[in-house]
């Protein structure tokens, strides 16, 4: 059952496994298509690996399995017949912590996804690669130097050729992890701002630890959380982010956002 | 701004043939990664199946215990003891020279030595372990030999010395090498403790850094002795070859590689020497396959204890 | 006198004795090279790299010798670079941390080790007898391929290795699969590292002499017509010259010495600052 707009994530009972470790169990929530939601909570609770089980960037990792159902518009992701992982990941694009351009040009990284699933025209990728670096907000800056090697960006720039890159394969969901951590507050702004417009168009989860960003830039905000190192981590609420904020309905999710730990 | 969702975007799926291609190129790959294993195995299978009419006629253990190699009289006598001695000589004199001065050189350029220095050396002895044997074994002819001969009052220069003599320096890069990669890894903080305290630098090293990278500097050392005891063209060119077992090293020896190169091109292919030659290969392919294999062991064991 | 002077004064003995003893290994490695240089250089001419030797070997040039140590290291390459690069390939990408890829490791270690005549019966046994190429150019490459295997193995391992794992990460992310990632992202950045370490194993395969004893060269041969004939190589050449032959001509033996010398020198160089090029470019 697909429904405009599209981009949405159900998820039952997820949980992960390192080897034998459990790290987290129980998970369940929805995603809301074309908004932001942000996954907080103290580091080595599970943000990141559950934002991988989006877009089975687990599987990459070696002995990591992860169970319970999670469906991408109502399809099951974790079954190949139904979708293959190279285009879930087409559809589900990701933004990683530390810029990460591959050792090319500007046009060459953000033609590069395009490229791998088949278009080939020089036209139509000119049109593609300038698309998302606007969308990206980079191409008044780099219009005239496409050329240029992607290392000789700076950092943020860097961060913003990155998420230009994943949505040159024109994804219905963008994954970020902690996107502006490794960078200055001047071009973590920009980030924020690429971001809000994003959302018109593609659903956006953000792992974050920043709390002010999470209020800032998401709609909703799922607190996930590891209360011992014997048990999994695990989802304690999830909602409105202003409510989330403002009326917690978990004494864990007000202390963490209060500050009293993490 | 425009809508780009939906509208360009392919069907699903991708094409038959691209998932036949990208599993057809995995498979070799994975077959790619076997044929270490597989060429270890043939080696080994080869040189016992060649060698199996001289162990079934000959006997592999009075090969290996017999004093006589005469291979070619009416009688053949088959017996490795003077290429097991001489190489054991060569392999002495070898490490004499290689140990000392290749653990030092190492301790040197890890310890004492700046960055650049550190760079420049080692890519010339990186650059020295790529000089042909054969001509070290010039050199050794032109220069080592006639040197040896009138330093020792010898009849000949040509012996088990002078051939172990240069054989120590084609080990030398082995040495350095490793050993100064095991010194390299000991974790800094291990050194800052110790200067921390006030020991001076060699202090430090001889006290600290190199009790813990001794296992490194002993697998470098087992390392270099399996290339002397394998070494073939330089041992050919200087260790004279004589036949009878050498007493002290500055006799004319032969060793095992050098029987080996020396004799095969002469012998009936498929005869009782051809098959004694390769049994005698078996023999040092097994000696060096055990020495590499323990080398091999203790580096794994160092690399874990500092990979945390 | 103090404790801490004497440590001092023991401090500078041990650091002069270290130095010395690192000096020697150094002045060795260079010595031998300068000796070659000043022994052969004097030798060789235009003349002595194009043409064919006369009068019994002790006159003309040796460039049948070169064209066959050219011609049995390209067969080398040929046999030996694709194997081991996908063999890397294995080990850096697909290889699980298993008991497995341990053993292999520990047969890739195994097999450096293991001297360089034991190759040359190897190569008899199999390549010479079994598959009957005879003595021939085919014969001696692969033999010299098995031996130059883990050096090509190592090194495609050990570049790979240098990638990040963000890239890699990067390109699947983008809905690319294994192969192409491998094809077009970490190929391309390890690539300059890979061909080093080729090339470097390939110069040692060029200067080997116990490998192809019995399995590709010849005292005199003509320049080979196909791979199945049989060569004259440069350490082999030497060899013979400097022991074999009863009166040794020295513009022979210190000629072709210096020729094997400096073509090895010169693929290092080369390949050393094209390398330190490429490093410059591609930094993280």
């Amino acid at each position: 059952m697909v429904t405009n707009p599209t981009g949405s994530f159900d998820l039952e009972n997820v949980s992960v496994a390192y080897g034998s470790e459990t790290a987290v169990a129980g998970v369940s929530m929805h995603i809301v298509p074309q908004s932001v939601t942000a996954l907080i909570g103290p580091s080595g609770c599970g943000k990141s690996t559950l934002l991988r089980c989006l877009n089975r960037m687990n599987d990459e990792l070696g002995n990591v399995k992860v169970e319970g159902s999670i469906r991408f518009d109502g399809l099951d992701i974790m079954d190949n017949r139904l979708l293959d992982p190279v285009d879930l990941r087409r559809r589900v694009g990701q933004v990683f912590q530390k810029p990460n351009p591959f050792p090319m040009s500007i046009y060459d990284n953000v033609a590069y996804g395009p490229k791998t699933h088949g278009t080939r025209a020089k036209a139509e990728l000119d049109a593609v690669v300038e698309q998302a670096l606007k969308r990206a907000a980079l191409w008044n800056e780099v219009k005239d130097q496409l050329k240029k090697h992607a290392f000789e960006l700076s950092g943020g720039q860097q961060q913003r050729l990155c998420i230009a890159r994943a949505l040159a394969t024109m994804p219905e969901v963008l994954l970020m992890d902690e996107p502006a951590s490794a960078l200055d507050p001047i071009s973590s702004q920009q980030i924020e701002d690429t971001i809000a417009e994003l959302k018109k168009s593609v659903t956006i989860v953000i792992v974050t630890h920043n709390m002010q960003q999470a209020a800032r830039i998401s709609d909703r905000t799922a607190f996930m959380l590891r209360e011992s190192m014997d048990r999994p981590a695990g989802l304690i609420e999830i909602g409105d982010t202003r409510v989330m904020f403002t009326n917690p309905g978990d004494k864990r999710t007000e202390s963490y956002i209060t500050g009293r730990f993490g | 701004m425009s809508e780009p969702r939906n509208t360009t975007r392919p069907s699903i799926g991708r094409p038959g043939i691209s998932r036949a291609a990208e599993g057809l190129a995995k498979t070799i790959i994975i077959i790619s990664g076997w044929t270490a294993i597989a060429l270890l195995g043939a080696i080994a299978a080869y040189l016992f199946i060649e060698s199996r009419s001289a162990i079934s006629e000959v006997g592999l253990w009075s090969m290996i215990s017999g004093e006589l190699w005469y291979p070619t009289s009416k009688t053949a006598q088959y017996g490795f003891l003077p290429s097991e001695t001489g190489t054991l000589w060569v392999a002495i004199v070898a490490l004499m020279l290689c140990v000392p001065v290749g653990v030092a050189s190492a301790v040197y350029i890890s310890e004492f030595a700046d960055k650049r220095i550190k760079d420049v050396y080692k890519s010339v002895i990186e650059f020295m372990a790529g000089i042909p044997s054969v001509v070290l074994g010039l050199i050794g002819l032109s220069l080592l030999a006639p040197w040896v001969r009138t330093t020792f009052g010898l009849d000949t220069g040509l012996t088990a010395f002078a051939a172990g003599l240069m054989v120590g320096v084609m080990c030398l890069p082995t040495i350095i090498s490793i050993a100064e990669d095991a010194l390299h890894a000991v974790p800094s903080e291990l050194r800052m403790g110790s200067l921390a305290l006030g020991n001076t630098r060699w202090q430090t090293t001889y006290r600290v850094t190199i009790p813990a990278a001794s296992s490194g500097i002993f697998a470098a050392i087992m390392l270099g002795m399996g290339r002397a005891i394998g070494e073939t063209m330089v041992v050919l060119m200087l260790a004279g070859n004589s036949g009878i077992i050498p007493n002290t090293p500055f006799l004319p020896a032969r060793t095992l590689p050098g029987t080996i190169a020396g004799e095969l091109g002469e012998v009936v292919r498929g005869g009782q020497h051809y098959s004694v030659l390769f049994a005698m290969g078996l023999v040092l392919f097994m000696v060096t396959f055990v020495i590499n294999l323990a080398a091999d062991s203790v580096l794994e064991r160092q690399r874990r204890r500092w990979r945390r | 006198m103090s404790r801490s002077s004497r440590a001092r004064k023991a401090e500078a003995l041990a650091k002069t004795l270290l130095g010395m003893a690192a000096l020697l290994a150094l002045s060795a490695a260079l010595g031998f090279i300068g000796y070659i240089f000043y022994r052969g250089a004097g030798y060789v001419d235009w003349a002595f790299l194009t043409q064919a030797p006369r009068k019994f070997m002790t006159e003309g040039g040796i460039y049948p010798v070169i064209v066959g140590t050219v011609y049995l290291t390209v067969w080398t390459a040929l046999f030996a670079l694709p194997v081991g690069i996908m063999a890397g390939i294995y080990l850096s990408e697909y290889a699980p941390r298993t008991v497995t890829t341990r053993i292999m490791r520990l047969a890739i270690a195994n097999m450096a080790g293991v001297p360089s005549i034991v190759y040359g019966l190897f190569g008899v046994a199999l390549f010479v007898i079994q598959m009957g190429f005879n003595r021939s150019i085919v014969a001696g490459a692969l033999t010299l391929a098995c031996m130059t295997l883990p050096v090509i193995i190592t090194s495609t391992e050990e570049a790979l290795r240098q990638i990040p794992t963000d890239l890699r990460h990067a390109s699947l992310a983008l809905g690319a699969t294994k192969l192409r990632t491998i094809r077009k992202v970490i190929l391309p950045v390890a690539g300059p590292g890979i061909i080093t370490g080729s090339i470097l194993g390939l110069s040692r395969a060029a200067g080997e002499t116990a490998p192809i004893l019995f399995t590709a060269v010849a005292f005199f041969a003509p320049i080979a017509s196909g791979p199945l004939d049989e060569t004259m190589a440069l350490p082999y050449h030497l060899y013979i010259m400097a022991t074999q032959s009863t009166k040794p001509a020295p513009n022979m033996v210190w000629g072709t010495a210096f020729v094997l010398v400096a073509g090895i020198s010169m693929l290092n160089v080369v390949v050393a600052i094209w390398r330190s090029a490429q490093r410059r470019k591609i930094r993280w």
